[in-house]
This record gives C-alpha cells, structure tokens and sequence, in this order.
C-alpha cells in the first residue's frame, strides 16, 4: 500500500500540477489522514476498475462482426458459468469486505466529535494538552468566531496556535452552513439550534482560506475567511490585538451583526457578553425569549402544566417581527417570565420546584 | 367589498410586478419562446392538426402513443435544463477577479434549482417513463397497460408540473434553495416569496403522476404477462422496470408526506422544520433523502434494462447470467432504501451510523458489479454489431466504472468530509446519471425508434451526437473531479481564485461540445424523418431482436398482437424464429380495446389551475379548481362507454397489409 501511495501521488500531482489541490496537500493532520483515505480507495478499486475497462475495450474490439479470425468462437448460447458468476461476485465481494473494514475503523477514528491523540504522523499529543476551544457561529453571510478563553471575538478572521489541538464548537443562526477550512480537516455542517463539533489540529504555520461548504443564500459565494495557523508567540499577539479593541459583542450587538450582510471586513471584540454562545446555540439571545434546552428541561418534566403557564408568556411585538410573525394572529408560546433579568434561568413558583 | 379586496380575492398576491420585464434575459427568453409558440401554434392551426391531435393523442390510452408523448415532452424539457445548465457553465467561466458574470445571485441560484429540478423530475423521468410505458406491454405480449386511463392521467399530471416549473419563469420567479430545498432556507422566513411554493406544487402534480403510474406498471407486468411468460422468463427490462417502478410507489409518497409537511409550514403556520418552537429540519434533511436515494435507482435500473437488451440483440447472443442479472437488480432495489444517510454523512452523526451508511453504500457496488461482468461476458464470444445503441452502450461501461468509482470514495465518511458538496461531488452524479441514465436513454431511444415509428434512426447523426456527448462530458466533467480536489465547492455564484478559471473554462467547452450533442440528436430526427423511406423497416425486427417486441409490425398495430403470444423461452421472439414458428394470419377474433377518453386532460388542467393558484394564494380560484378537479374525477366513473372492440375483419385487414408487406420484402 505505501509503495503504492508513492506511486500514485506523484502521478496525481502530475495530473494537477499547475494548480493548487489543496484537498491532496493538505497541512492538518486530520486532512492528511482523510487525504490517505482518498488515495487508499481509490487504489482498492482501481483493481476491479482497469480491468473492466480494458475487458470492455479488448471484447469490444477483438468480438467486433468484421472480425472474421473470431467468428469460430461465437457461441450464441452460451450464457452461463458457475465458476465465472461466482468470481464477478466474489471478486467485489473482496474488495468491498477491505474498504469497509477500512471504513470502520477510520470512521470511528477519524470521527469528528473525537479528541485528537497525536499532533501528526508519529507525534503523539503531549499528555494533558488542552484544546483550543473556538466557537463558531455561521451568520447571514460571515462567520462569527468565539474564544472563550482568551474572552474575545472576531468576524471573518480566526487563528489558532500551530500543532495545538483546536475544539469547534459549531452551530449558526438562521440556515445551514457548512464549516470548512479544506487545508486543516474535512467539512462540518453548521446548522441553527443544533450543535456540531469538530476536533483537528494544523501543522504548518500560514494563512489559509476557510469557506461556507453549503449553500445558504444570496450572499453564500463571499461567506469567506481567513484561518491564520500561528506560533504560539503569534497567537499571542494576535489575541492581544483583538483585546485591545474597545468594540463589545453584548446581546444586542449580536443582534445588530446576525442580520444579512454580504462580504463583511474582518472585524475585533475585545470583549464578550459570557454565555453568547449558549444563548446562540439555544436561540434566545433575545432576553425574553425562552431558551431551548430550558424548554427541553420543561418537557423532559412532563410538559408545562401549572408551572409551565406560570412562566410562559406571550412574544412582545418586537420578538415577533423578527421571528417572522408579525402578521400571524396565532399566539405562540415563546417567552419566559424572568426575574433577575437574565434570560435562561426560569423563575421558580414559590413552593413548586421546577 | 372595495376594489383592492377584490383583487387579493381573485390574484391573491399575484401582481403585475411578478412579470419580470425588469430582467433582459428573461424578456429575451420570453419573446424566443413567445414566437416559437405562436408559430407552432399557427402552423398546427394551419394544418388543421388540432382535432387530429386531440382525438389521437392527447386523449389516447394507447400505452404506445402515451410513451411517445413522454419522450417528447422529456426531450423539450431538455432542452430547458440544458440551457440552465449552459447559462451557469457560462457564469462560472467569467466570474473571476472581482468580475461578478452576468448572472446575479438572485437569478443565478433559480437557475441551478430549476436545473436540478428540472433535469430529474422533467427530463429524466418522463424520459424513463415513456420507454417503460412504450417497451414494456410490447415486451410481455400485452395489448396496453392494466390502467389505460390511468396512464394517460399519469401522463398529462407530469405536463401539468412541468408546465407549472416554465409558468415560473415569466410569472414570478423559481425557488432560490437547490434542487431539494432545504429547511430553513426554504421555510417562510427564509423564502417568502413564490419560489419554493412554485417547488412544492409542481412536484405534487408531477408526483401524482409518477405515483399512479408506478402502480400501474407493476400491475401491468404482475397480471398481464402472456402465458408461459413466468417471472424468469421475463425480458430483463421488464424486470428493471417492475423493480424501478416498485421502487416508485413505495418512496414517492414520501415525498409527498414531506413536501405536505413543508407546505403545512409555509401556509398554515406549523413548525415541523423552522428553527423556533420545536421545529427540526433534520428530519426534512432525513425524509427528503429517503425519497431522493431511491429515486437515482429508479432513474437508472430501467437503463440497466434497456443495456442488457442492447448488449445481447447486439451481440447476436444470449444474455450471461440472466438469474444473476435478476437478483443483482432486486438487491440493489433492496439496499437502496439502507444508504439515505451518506448523502449527510457532514452534519454530525455519530461514527457508528456513518459507517453503517458508509458500508451499505459500498455494498450497492457489489450487485452493480457483477452486472457489468454480466455485460462483458455477453459480449465475450459473441459477434458485436456496432450499431448506435451498441456504441451509447460501450461509451456506457466505460464512463460508468469511473463513475461507481468515484461514489464509492464519497462513501468512505472521512473522505466524504473532504468531499462532499465539492465540485468532485458534482462530477461524480452527473458522471453517473448522464454517463449511466442519459445513455442509456440514448441506446434505448436509438434501439427502439424503429418499433416505433417503422423506420430507422439516422446513424450517421447518431454517431455524432454519441460522439459530441462522450467528448463532451468527459471535457466538462473530468475538470470539475479536479476543481474539487482544489477545494472548490458548489452552488458558487463567482470566485476569488483566478487560478482556476482554466478548468471552468475546459468545462465550459464541453459543455459546448454536449449541446452540439443534443443538436445533432434533433438534426438525426430531422434527417432520419426526410429519410424515412430509404430507412424504412417492413420487417418488425430490424436489429435481430430476441424479445416479443419484435415479433409485431413496426409500427405495431393499436391492438399490438392479433394473437397473444404463447411464451416458452426467457427470449421468446428469438425462440419462436429459431423453430420457425409461422405468423398464424386466419381464425380472428374481435379484439376488446379501451376508448379514448379526455377526463386525463381536463383533470390534470384543473391540478394546474389548483397549483398556480395555491402557489399565488388565490385561495377562492383554488378552492373552484379543486371542486372542479373532483367533480371531473367522479363524473368520469359514470362514464360506462369506457371500451368497444376492434372488429375481426378489420383486423383480418390490417394484419393481411403486412402479410403482403412482409412478402414484398423477401
């Protein structure tokens, strides 16, 4: 297999040269290894494949009417082969039974929600390495970068320190999204109410493109930015730089920056309203608006009864216009009472525990 | 009631600014359109052809003309997807370096939806579903279809949705979504405006359709086999066709199901799919996928029909392997409802169900396989005719291999996360569904036009329009394969990298190529029909054909067998002539036919009266459409003159014509 691999990327790179194939030199570890994939099933086919299409042509030419040197060997009837059946299904039969092991294991290993276990091919991950955790948010047409960490927030811009493990945690606001840098790992989807994650790792410092993989609207061909892979030295300065600036991303903020807008500059928040995020992921950064996993809590209680009615009420009119129901007459249950002015801690009834 | 009352009464939020005169290309494409029509319209006028028309084929339950229709109605809708596919093939090869092309988003993402929508529901099905309907009675020894009005309201729903997608082009516009629109993007928030309602309606009209005739076919091929025809006596295209047709009435009506569930959401205010108050559009994501895996199995089993029987007439030999062919075909009938998911192995499943999916997927490669050991080994010994449908078929083994190839990569999870929703993906369908339904489409027109209409088709523009589409497709979608390995992902309206205009320029080229392709597929009716008479074939069976459909005259008679055919072997026309059994021509009978009937027309223009309005709120109009809709459909059962019979000496006349024709001929 890896004289092979040898053999079959330089032909490919022959194949491509003149142009960038980001996907077959990738510079994470992840992309690497799902680079490998590639080429490895692309080699266990081609032993089935290239036959068949040489079969097709040699038939095709020697059995051809006009050859006259075969007509001794038409045989109209001859239509059945025990042995011969039995090989056109065994042999798939093998090359499928390799690559879906191969698949089952590099599935499972290659599983996005997966912590990393090495920094690249045979450098194991020191022990107790710490993540870099970045939250992603894809917007109406940009991408929104949390760290909690380091407490700031970018748009359109995101770095992380090279060789160092990076936890995304990915989810949007309105439609779906993909999240993909295609130099560092495989595509991920964004998707509004929902979480996915994704665990990768760069090996090489750079700037790097990342881009929406999934069609989202108008402004979709320009929802772009950059992935800058620093030294640790660089990463601190560029974490100082997005401190040093005086622009805050509380709630209303967000609100202002989640409406559509089409090829938005890089921009910095040096600080960050805590739990955004969540109030992102669980759609109520309005702070009227109930949250979904509160609602889940609900539920996951028996539903609202008694205790539900007490802390529902109805959407004010600003909350329904920008849900989109500004002209429906339903009323829709979509808010809870708060009492410290918080949004996602339901009020508890005295005496009735929630 | 005021005036503006009135008027949202009846137009619903239909307005004349929804006539897009604002847009030069539309209003290019409406007057082309508009003085086409009118000159086919005066010309037919002229001609008196109307009555002919309408008593002879809008209102037929001739399986054999309604087959026809839907080719040609497949074929003009080609032409609609074709110039959409043109127009982004264009827009991608100039928008580079800042230069926005001449397609803005707005129009450009309708274009590459109707595109989608368009090639499989418009072009890709009727053209599937006119040569089930046309071959497969002929091919079981059957006078029609076992619903012979069903047939022809099938046929005239399919109209009324593809009708419903053009309506969109002048009057308002088309969805902005992709070709399966996802929720949200296609929820009221997101898509307010007519398009997607456009989407859903004609859908369900042509869904009817589609449904009603998978019924159909397979009580046509379940009751109506001549005796002696047993179940593996079947032709293999009558068996790819009872499997795709299967394969429709089980998973169409999800589509239904999720389209009602989409529609509930736009209109009555549910939230099975929005973002807030408990919606979750992954379980549109999931529905759809259930639909969508089975249809490209139902596009492409009946051309893996249509190619064993080009292979083996071609051949001059037997079929290799029937029983396994048979089987190959009801297992992937089967695995095709177990592999949904791989088309979402990205939005974060857990890694267990990704490579269950993965490897279901990868198992589908394994029947396929053996069915194109199947074709070579049919070949294999055999004296290979090179006639067109013979040449769609070897460009068809060959392209289709890489095709299989590169799907069985996307199954691979971790490779589909680099992969998917990639220009690699794009390749990847278009390699199979023109590389394996498009030609096979071609091979099975070529092969059966002579049935059809008694006269060869051209074959020296037949070659060339095999050849421009070979070229042409491998110039159009080998680059793309590239571009995906350079990152570049779909649905892009223009890029950044000037790097890789090359490569969308090559595919602009070939897909240049693959419209002189179509052009001299039209040029090859055109000649083939002034030639008619040097082409001309009296003999029923001008390929040396092995299945009942040659055994007829060509065209057959309405009645197609004046005796139903008495079956003994798998390839019972080449049986009959290898023992020399004569064509009986005295003792008939008269023979019991269904009548005409307009009830199909009228209903499936009610349903498009009923979707244009829905689609514009004109909820009173709609409300009228749907009562009328019904009242045509209850009327139409107390109809009691539903048959007649052909009487024994007009058919003793007809079949002695080709007695003496037949005898002329030796």
């Amino acid at each position: 297999m890896k004289m092979l691999r040898g053999l079959l990327i330089p032909a490919l790179a022959l194949l491509l040269s003149g142009c960038d194939a980001v996907l077959l030199s990738p510079s994470g570890d992840i992309a690497r290894q799902q680079r490998d994939l590639i080429i490895i099933s692309v080699v266990l086919m081609l032993i089935i494949i290239v036959p068949v299409i040489a079969m097709t042509l040699i038939f095709a030419w020697k059995y051809r009417a006009s050859n006259e040197a075969a007509r001794a060997e038409y045989s109209p009837d001859w239509n059945h082969s025990t042995v011969l059946e039995l090989l056109i299904w065994a042999a798939p039969l093998l090359i499928i039974i390799a690559l879906g092991a191969v698949t089952w294991t590099s599935t499972h290993k290659l599983d996005p929600y997966r912590p990393l276990e090495q920094v690249s091919q045979g450098r194991a991950l020191a022990p107790g390495t710490k993540p870099l955790v970045v939250e992603v948010v894809a917007l109406d047409w940009k991408w929104l970068f949390l760290y909690p960490e380091q407490g700031i927030a970018t748009v359109n811009e995101m770095a992380a320190p090279v060789d160092r493990p990076i936890e995304f945690h990915i989810t949007a606001s309105t439609v779906m999204n993909a999240f993909f840098v295609p130099s560092l790992a495989g595509m991920i989807y964004a998707m509004p109410g929902m979480e996915t994650k994704l665990h990768a790792i760069m090996n090489k410092t750079g700037d790097f493109e990342g881009i929406s993989a999934n069609y989202s609207g108008a402004g979709f061909s320009d929802m772009r930015f950059r992935f800058h892979s620093l030294s640790d030295a660089d990463f601190d300065a560029w974490v100082a730089k997005a401190k040093a600036s005086a622009d805050q991303l509380g709630r209303e903020d967000y609100l202002k920056l989640e409406q559509p807008s089409e090829k938005e500059p890089v921009h910095y928040y040096g600080t960050v309203t805590p739990g955004l995020y969540n109030a992102i992921l669980n759609r109520c950064v309005e702070s009227n608006r109930m949250c979904m996993n509160d609602m889940a809590a609900l539920d996951a209680r028996g539903g609202q009864g008694v205790v539900g009615a007490y802390n529902v009420t109805s959407l004010d009119a600003a909350t329904r216009a920008r849900v989109g129901l500004a002209d429906a007459r339903q009323r829709y249950v979509g808010a809870l009472c708060v009492g410290n002015g918080t949004a996602g801690q339901p009020m508890t009834p005295a005496g009735r525990p929630l | 009631m005021n005036m503006p009352d009135l008027a949202k009464l009846i137009f619903g939020r239909l307005t004349l600014e929804a006539i897009p005169y604002h847009e030069p290309i539309l209003v290019g494409t409406f007057i082309m359109v508009a003085i086409g029509g009118i000159a086919l319209l005066a010309l037919i006028t002229r001609a008196k052809l109307w009555g002919y028309l309408w008593s002879e084929w809008f209102t037929s339950i001739d399986h054999k003309k309604i087959g026809i229709m839907y080719m040609v109605f497949g074929i003009v809708m080609l032409l609609r997807g074709f110039a959409d596919a043109l127009m982004m093939r264009a827009q991608q090869a100039v928008a580079f370096n800042g230069n926005p092309g001449f397609l803005p988003p707005h129009h450009y993402d309708q274009i590459f939806t109707a595109h989608g929508v368009i090639m499989i529901f418009f072009v890709a099905m009727p053209l599937v579903t006119g040569l089930m309907n046309y071959v497969v009675p002929l091919q079981i020894g059957a006078r029609d279809v076992a619903f012979p009005f069903l047939n022809n309201f099938s046929f005239w729903m399919t109209v009324a949705g593809g009708l419903l997608v053009m309506a969109s082009l002048f009057v308002g516009e088309f969805a902005r979504t992709g070709w399966l629109a996802y929720p949200p993007l296609s929820g009221l928030a997101q898509s307010p405006d007519v398009g997607v309602d456009y989407y859903i309606w004609s859908l369900q009209v042509a869904g009817v359709g589609t449904t009603l005739s998978g019924i159909n076919l397979i009580a046509t091929i379940v009751k109506m086999r001549a005796p002696g025809m047993s179940m593996m006596k079947m032709p293999i295209f009558t068996w790819t066709s009872l499997c795709t047709n299967v394969l429709i009435v089980a998973a169409f009506p999800v589509l239904t199901a999720v389209l009602v569930l989409l529609s509930l959401d736009r209109y009555a205010g549910t939230n099975f799919f929005t973002n807030d108050f408990g919606g979750n559009a992954m379980m549109y994501v999931n529905l759809i996928w259930i639909w969508g895996h089975p249809e490209v199995y139902i596009l492409v089993l009946p051309v893996f029909g249509v190619f064993s029987e080009v292979v083996s007439t071609f051949s001059r030999k037997r079929l290799f392997g029937y029983a396994s062919m048979v089987y190959a075909t009801v297992v992937i009938t089967v695995l095709s409802y177990l592999v949904w998911l791989h088309h979402f192995f990205t939005m974060g499943s857990g890694a267990s169900v990704n490579s269950f999916f993965g490897i279901t997927t990868m198992i589908i490669s394994i029947p396929t396989g053996a069915k194109i050991f199947n074709w070579l080994f049919t070949m294999y010994r055999g004296r290979i005719h090179f006639e067109v449908p013979m040449l769609w078929t070897v460009g068809f083994m060959i392209t289709f291999v890489i095709g299989g190839m590169t799907g069985v990569m996307l199954a691979v999870p971790p490779a589909d996360f680099l992969l998917h929703n990639s220009l690699f993906l794009i390749a990847h369908f278009h390699n199979v569904i023109i590389g394996g339904v498009i030609f096979g489409l071609f091979a099975g027109i070529n092969y059966w036009f002579p049935k059809a209409f008694g006269y060869k088709l051209d074959p020296f523009w037949g070659k060339c329009s095999f050849w421009f589409w070979l070229v042409g497709f491998y110039l159009a979608f080998m680059p793309l394969y590239v571009l995906g390995f350079m990152g570049v992902t779909r649905r892009m309206n223009h890029f950044e990298d000037p790097s890789l205009a090359i490569w969308f320029r090559i595919a602009a080229f070939g897909a240049v190529l693959i419209a002189l392709g179509i052009g001299s597929f039209l040029v090859q009716l055109w000649v083939s029909y002034k030639r008619r008479d040097e082409l001309r074939d009296v003999t029923g069976d001008p390929w040396h054909g092995r299945t009942l459909e040659w055994s007829t005259s060509s065209p057959p008679p309405e009645y197609n067998f004046a005796f139903t055919p008495i079956i003994h072997e798998s390839d019972a026309w080449w049986d009959m002539k290898e023992r020399n059994a004569g064509r009986r021509t005295d003792g008939y009978l008269p023979i019991h036919m269904p009548k005409n009937t307009s009830a199909g027309i009228i209903i499936a223009g009610f349903a498009f009266v009923l979707g244009f309005a829905m689609i514009w709120h004109m909820f009173l109009i709609a409300g009228i459409a749907f009562v009328a809709l019904l009242v045509t459909a209850i009327g139409h059962t107390f109809n009691y003159k539903r048959d007649y019979h052909i009487p024994a000496d007009v058919v003793a006349r007809t079949e002695a014509a080709r007695t003496e024709e037949l005898a002329a001929h030796v």
